[in-house]
């Protein structure tokens, strides 16, 4: 999450130029806290230096969970409490246990991965966003450096943009 | 080289270092030279316009189908099921062939959104929200059926969940394909409105940053959740958006299975036979293709974007509609096949009742709705012909809801005993409550169309670059 007060921006409007620029910002030296983008650019993270998203580890674990919770309640309600014979069935219709198992465990993956990437990206219906600059969302792609958290001074880090291919160099405060 | 699979990702890459462009031999999927802004502009835009005479219109006819449809719904529920022309014998009619009509329509948003965005086709990327959406809609229409089928829905609704009861707690039959569809259906609307919200929430936060009032401001941008775009944010989002494609694409197949399940479990002639579950996920996917198709053609007019849902969109869908129902097709002619196969007297008057019987008129209509209409965009005149294309798809949405009709009435009205026979006649009840479906459906859609971006703006915007056509 960014905490920091004093940034120095660069906006760039294509995707090609930022990549290029962001191997060239980091060779430099330069720290960027964050990219941020009008929809997404392969190979971003990569460069960013990010791990794989492990939400599709989540997915698993909770669609397990799933599993679990639906093959628990049908074996302890069809078993376990009140055994009938129906249709001359067994009491543990395991074939007919497949398509409640199925679909709850499609149901806890999609949730509980879905609830976690709101979480940890702390997306909310009252969330206040830092909003870097307005044409993020629009067409523009801004490479955030925090000013605090970097050595180098600020006319080298706006250099060091400049030279990479950035249409503006901007100053932002947050208070 | 040619057996080496390559990653997404790798792809990308080489395409980046060959600057990103995609083979010349490739029709544009985006025209008209647009820049990452227009598509901003063009698509917010219809959103922050002030609501147009057309669109005024709509919601009216719809808003009016949707209270002169209430009206049935409602003496439905004052006086009950008998309203409608069930009798003992053909205990299944309008309400279980509405029911499976809007389901099968719901599959094809899924499809679009889910398993299109495995197979990496970029043509899906203008499409899936209002497919999504469409898709929402009809799955929210069709579980009006089985709800108000119950008779006591307020008793019903919840009796079809396994809830710890006073009754000794009485649990629901996990055998039952009818308590199969209450898990299926259920869990199939909440993943794919999931998912559609997800993929909205970067586009309500353009809107959010382009608005000019308060009031716009504070509804997009707790729509938005607080999105700012980060990088880091983008990489968890693809990750869930692949995940959830990967979960939503059973879900299609099995869902409709499961609805199939519903007949196929069952003993009666033209019931009980294997081939339903193919046979309806195809049929699923090929009305709700022909319903995106209908709604596609109107929406793309009246809020011109021509570049966006291009001729091209048009005709891979009518692709899909063609395989789809010659697949649909083919299974017609299993089912007759075995019937013949099988020396099963029972199973081969089901099929010449239908053919010949007081009801050949439904049957005849299903089959040259179904199976001649699609097989004509063979021709590729046809195929990228809007007029024909809108007037085939609307065929092929009534051809199949005959099909659902000839299924289920013609097997139940004679079946086993002859002595049981009987005729199943429509009241005023069962065209009210299915009048109402279309205005719950269209006003939710209208409203949709209003108040929401219609096209994925951030994935159109990704795929500018490598597929639109070049400004001159």
């Amino acid at each position: 999450m960014s905490q920091g007060t004093n940034y120095v921006l660069g906006v760039y409007d294509d995707e090609d130029v930022l990549m290029d620029a962001v191997q060239k910002v980091r060779g430099e030296g330069v720290k960027i806290e964050e990219v941020y983008t009008p929809f997404p650019v392969h190979g971003l993270e990569h460069a960013l230096g990010y791990k794989r998203s492990w939400l599709s580890v989540a997915a698993f674990l909770f669609g397990i969970t799933g599993t679990t919770l639906a093959l628990t309640m049908q074996i302890g309600m069809m078993y376990v409490d009140w055994p009938m014979i129906i249709g001359g069935k067994d009491y543990l219709p395991f074939p007919s246990f497949v398509p409640v198992t199925f679909e709850l465990t499609v149901l806890l993956a999609s949730f509980g991965m879905v609830g976690t990437f709101l979480g940890i990206s702390n997306l909310k219906p009252w969330a206040k966003p830092r909003i870097y600059d307005i044409r993020i969302t629009d067409d523009k792609h801004v490479m955030a450096i925090d000013l605090d958290g970097n050595s180098k001074s600020e006319d080298d880090i706006k250099s060091v943009l400049q030279s990479s291919g950035a249409v503006e160099v901007n100053n932002k405060t947050f208070d | 080289m040619s057996d080496i699979t390559i990653p997404l990702e790798a792809e990308q890459d080489i395409a980046h270092e060959q600057g990103h462009a995609e083979a010349a031999v490739r029709e544009p999927l985006i025209t008209g030279g647009k820049t990452v802004h227009d598509v901003s502009e063009d698509i917010a835009g219809r959103v922050e316009q002030k609501p147009t005479i057309t669109w005024m219109l709509a919601m009216a006819i719809s808003l009016g189908l949707l209270v002169a449809g209430g009206y049935a719904v409602a003496m439905l529920l004052w006086e009950g099921i008998g309203m409608w022309g069930l009798n003992k014998t053909v205990g299944w009619a309008w309400d279980i062939t509405n029911f499976v009509w809007w389901v099968g329509i719901g599959h094809a948003g899924t499809l679009i959104s889910a398993v299109l965005l495995l197979f990496r086709q970029r043509w899906r990327m203008s499409i899936n929200r209002a497919s999504e959406a469409m898709t929402i809609f009809a799955v929210i229409c069709a579980a009006m059926f089985p709800v108000l089928h119950m008779g006591r829905p307020w008793l019903g609704f919840y009796w079809a969940l396994p809830l710890p009861n006073t009754f000794g707690s009485l649990w629901v039959n996990f055998n039952s394909p009818l308590l199969w569809d209450v898990f299926a259906i259920s869990t199939y609307f909440s993943v794919s409105l999931v998912f559609w919200y997800i993929g909205l929430i970067p586009d309500f936060a353009t809107i959010r940053d382009r608005a000019k009032n308060k009031i716009s401001k504070l509804i997009y941008g707790t729509l938005s959740f607080g999105w700012t775009g980060g990088a880091k944010t983008w990489m968890h989002y693809e990750t869930v958006s692949l995940v959830l494609a990967g979960l939503a694409t059973p879900l299609v197949l099995s869902v409709h299975t499961i609805v199939s399940f519903d007949f196929a479990t069952s003993v009666i002639p033209g019931w009980h036979t294997t081939i339903f579950p193919p046979y309806f996920v195809a049929g699923a996917i090929f009305s709700g293709f022909a319903m995106v198709l209908t709604l596609l053609i109107v929406t793309r007019k009246v809020y011109k974007l021509e570049d966006y849902i291009t001729l091209q969109h048009l005709e891979m869908m009518n692709i899909v509609i063609i395989v789809t129902g010659s697949i649909v097709g083919i299974a017609y002619i299993t089912e007759f096949f075995i019937a013949w196969y099988s020396g099963v007297e029972a199973e081969q008057y089901a099929f010449i009742n239908r053919a010949t019987g007081p009801y050949w008129w439904a049957y005849w209509s299903m089959m040259t709705c179904n199976v001649i209409s699609p097989q004509l965009f063979w021709f590729k005149k046809i195929r990228t012909n809007i007029a024909a294309t809108f007037i085939i798809s609307i065929i092929v949405n009534i051809g199949m809801w005959f099909e659902r009709f000839v299924i289920i009435v013609t097997s139940l009205h004679r079946d086993f005993l002859p002595s049981s026979w009987a005729m199943f006649y429509p009241t005023w009840v069962d065209m009210g409550v299915y009048i109402f479906t279309f205005g719950l459906f269209f006003t939710l859609f209208f409203l949709f169309a209003k108040f929401f971006p219609v096209i994925n703006m951030a994935e159109v915007k990704s795929i500018i670059k490598a597929t639109g056509e070049k400004k001159k």
